[in-house]
């Protein structure tokens, strides 16, 4: 009776929060790793084209939160169609405004 | 009694057991939608009027490097705890489940805390709410922020203290999930305040 269905499920799902706990762990760290390049980028502002830097911490930035969005929020996970249909949709609308808002020639 | 707790023991997503937890799941996330198009317009605005410091102090002349990158470790480790927080839940540990989420909400104050007393700074070197066009529209941005911070200390500080009776079960389940995902929501919006703001604003200098 040990091995029951109940139990199999039981075993299969300890072996998934294992993992999961591993893929937090690396994210984590690599968040971390992203967040001091781009401070480490800055600090560098003196030697290196400020156009480039700009660019290289964007880019930090927006691989830090599909870490954030796609592993802590579990957006990887399925059952999250609408979800990320909900957030894309936010987040087109948010890119658009600043892009209109950027290119106003009449602020300056 | 014991029939509840040995049921909620087997599953592996008690946040979304019941079609109640379900809806509250893909409410939130609706919600997460409509927080980045408000962060998206606050965004846009400080980015067309960064430049306009008027006869006030500019944002590079205030802001210090050591603070946000603080500011940003504390945030982003307090992101981790609630993921520790979620998982515990979701092995029905309530104790450990309290526990991370009580550290996330000292951390949480930690960051407030940074904040607080950054904004006094900048108040104390000239830059009030309406000094110039940059002024209100970064404390805007970076207070909504804060703002969002602030509620979220409260909202993750009540849902703990209720935990203390009622435990971890379908009905609150996927209100300490939601939490979570908020708190999260609150460390991606710090990210692209971090960049854009402080560190592209050093970066413009």
């Amino acid at each position: 009776m040990a091995t029951n269905q109940s139990d199999i499920n039981v075993y299969v799902e300890k072996q998934k929060r294992k993992r999961e706990l591993q893929h937090y762990y690396v994210s984590f760290v690599l968040m971390i790793l992203f967040t001091i390049l781009a401070f480490a980028a800055v600090m560098l502002r003196d030697s290196i084209n400020d156009y480039l830097i700009a660019i290289f911490i964007v880019t930090m930035a927006i691989v830090q939160v599909v870490f954030q969005l796609y592993y802590f929020m579990h957006m990887k996970d399925k059952d999250h169609g609408f979800p990320s249909l909900f957030l894309y949709g936010g987040a087109a609308v948010a890119f658009l405004t600043v892009i209109s808002f950027v290119s106003i020639i009449w602020i300056s | 009694m014991s029939e509840t707790h040995t049921s909620i023991e087997k599953l592996a997503n008690p946040e979304k057991a019941t079609l109640e937890g379900k809806n509250k799941f893909l409410g939130f996330w609706f919600f997460l939608g409509g927080e980045t198009v408000l962060f998206g317009t606050l965004f846009a605005t400080f980015l067309a009027l960064r430049d306009k410091v008027a006869s006030g102090p500019s944002g590079p002349e205030l802001f210090s490097i050591t603070t946000t990158f603080i500011s940003t470790m504390i945030l982003l480790v307090s992101s981790l705890t609630s993921v520790f927080a979620v998982m515990a839940m979701k092995d029905n540990k309530l104790r450990q489940m309290q526990l991370w989420f009580w550290v996330t909400v000292l951390l949480g104050l930690c960051f407030l805390g940074l904040e607080i007393y950054e904004f006094s700074e900048y108040l104390s070197e000239g830059l009030g709410y309406k000094t110039s066009a940059f002024s209100s529209s970064f404390y805007t941005l970076v207070g909504t922020h804060g703002g969002h911070v602030f509620f979220g200390i409260l909202w993750i500080s009540t849902l703990m203290i209720a935990s203390y009776k009622k435990g971890i079960t379908t009905v609150t389940a996927p209100k300490y999930y939601v939490a979570a995902l908020y708190w999260h929501f609150i460390d991606v919006v710090w990210v692209f305040i971090f960049t854009v703001v402080y560190l592209l604003g050093i970066l413009g200098d």
